[in-house]
């Protein structure tokens, strides 16, 4: 075998692609967190102050989708979804609800310990002043709550967007595909890997940089 | 149905096999080299330090699948060649290892001090230390989350389908390709994975119970 020629240009003619590759990934990662986030509320505050078989169901769900690998979870949003008659999903949307679910049960957990630790006096202390129960839900625990949960978030964030590299198995053209891409058509097989992972390590810390930041900024004072 | 099933159920055990195979090999390996990087964390000098932390900062920034792809793909650049099933058994046991590196030198930091400073008053040399002093008690802390990572390979395992390993996600792949019903054997694959980490969360959670007593 032939010494490797490195070809550096070729790559970074196809910067674009990895460019609004990582875009996408980041907003894949951003939709599922939000989706993610709305079920992981519903689930946190069905365990918690549901009735026994929704605590039961909850407790199902988390465990099983925390249980099983996301590619399958992928595959069947994808594969399996249209055989249950639900077509209305293309591969961008497909891939955003199989990761929605999955995040959905990690933040299950997190919106739980976040509930679970506001102060009783604080809920006491809402009731004192004569808040109704969605009151006291919206106004004083959900903010509470999200402030305490931040970094829990934004951790959930960062390993979501390094998920998005699975979008690559249904063709979604993340940064994850864009080195494939590069890769497969190009055979400048190194160039490709070294661009895609440098992105990936560059997106990451620097969203880590900016969300401990923001942390900062919201930490809950005590 | 049934017919499917008994066609299935043999690949989709064979395919079982290679996951569960696949996952002890990494687990083993993964554990023995992050064992040492976590080690060299913590003792290493500057240069060790710098390098260990690097390794482990850029492994665990990175999707495992790009790790994957990497090495299946840009390996033989450098003249490395590696079949499929040596390329993601080293990809994963490289994950591993940063993961498990960084829980050894947690755990080994959790340790208070000053039960190194008795056990040098007390005359121990730097491995007697490790062995017989802070070993038994770190590894105790490690266990909740060495069984997270085991559970995160066997779940990264799925990923060596890409690569066209038959382990248990393309082989239940290959028996849809055939049978052209996917619903049953997503659920009976679903299962089967839930099955096999539901069990070494199980088994960890014993563990943790077994050396629960011990609270200081």
């Amino acid at each position: 075998m032939g010494a490797y020629h490195f070809n550096w240009f070729l790559a970074w003619q196809s910067f674009p692609r990895f460019y609004w590759g990582l875009a996408l990934g980041l907003e894949l990662a951003g939709l599922s967190l939000v989706i993610g986030s709305v079920v992981g509320m519903a689930g946190a505050f069905g365990r918690s102050f549901g009735p026994a078989w929704l605590r039961l169901i909850v407790v199902a769900y988390v465990e099983f989708i925390r249980n099983i690998p996301l590619l399958l979870l992928v595959y069947f949003a994808f594969y399996g979804l249209p055989k249950l008659g639900i077509y209305v999903f293309d591969n961008v949307w497909s891939f955003i609800v199989a990761l929605s679910v999955y995040s959905g049960a990690y933040l299950t957990e997190v919106f739980r310990a976040g509930v679970n630790s506001v102060p009783v006096g604080y809920t006491e202390a809402a009731k004192a002043v004569g808040l109704a129960p969605w009151q006291r839900v919206r106004l004083i625990t959900l903010p509470v709550t999200f402030r305490i949960i931040l970094p829990s978030l934004s951790n959930t964030f960062i390993s979501l967007f390094k998920d998005t590299a699975l979008a690559s198995a249904l063709a979604v053209p993340e940064l994850t595909y864009a080195a494939e891409w590069l890769n497969v058509n190009t055979f400048r097989t190194i160039e490709a890997w070294t661009f895609a992972t440098v992105m990936y390590l560059f997106a990451g810390y620097g969203i880590a940089f900016i969300l401990r930041r923001v942390e900062r900024r919201y930490a809950v004072i005590r | 149905m049934m017919h499917d099933m008994s066609f299935a159920l043999p690949q989709l055990l064979r395919g079982l096999g290679v996951t569960l195979e696949i996952g002890a090999i990494v687990v083993t390996a993964g554990s023995l080299a992050g064992f040492a990087v976590g080690l060299s964390l913590l003792y290493g000098g500057f240069l060790v330090r710098l390098a260990a932390r690097a390794y482990v900062d850029t492994i665990r920034g990175l999707p495992v699948l790009v790790l994957i792809f990497a090495i299946y793909f840009a390996l033989p650049g450098f003249g490395l060649r590696f079949s499929a099933f040596q390329s993601g058994i080293t990809a994963l046991s490289i994950f591993a290892a940063a993961h498990i590196a960084e829980i050894v030198r947690g755990g080994i930091g959790s340790i208070p001090g000053a039960q190194v400073d008795a056990a040098k008053a007390v005359g121990l040399t730097f491995w007697q230390r490790l062995r017989l002093v802070i070993l038994p008690q770190a590894v105790r802390r490690m266990v909740p989350a060495w069984v997270n990572v085991a559970v995160e390979i066997v779940k990264g395992s799925a990923l060596l389908s890409l690569l066209g390993i038959i382990e248990l996600l393309l082989a239940m792949q290959n028996v849809v390709g055939v049978t052209f019903s996917p619903l049953p054997f997503y659920g009976v694959t679903a299962f089967l994975y839930f099955a096999v980490n539901f069990t070494i969360s199980r088994l960890g959670g014993l563990l943790e119970k077994r050396f629960a007593y011990l609270k200081y």
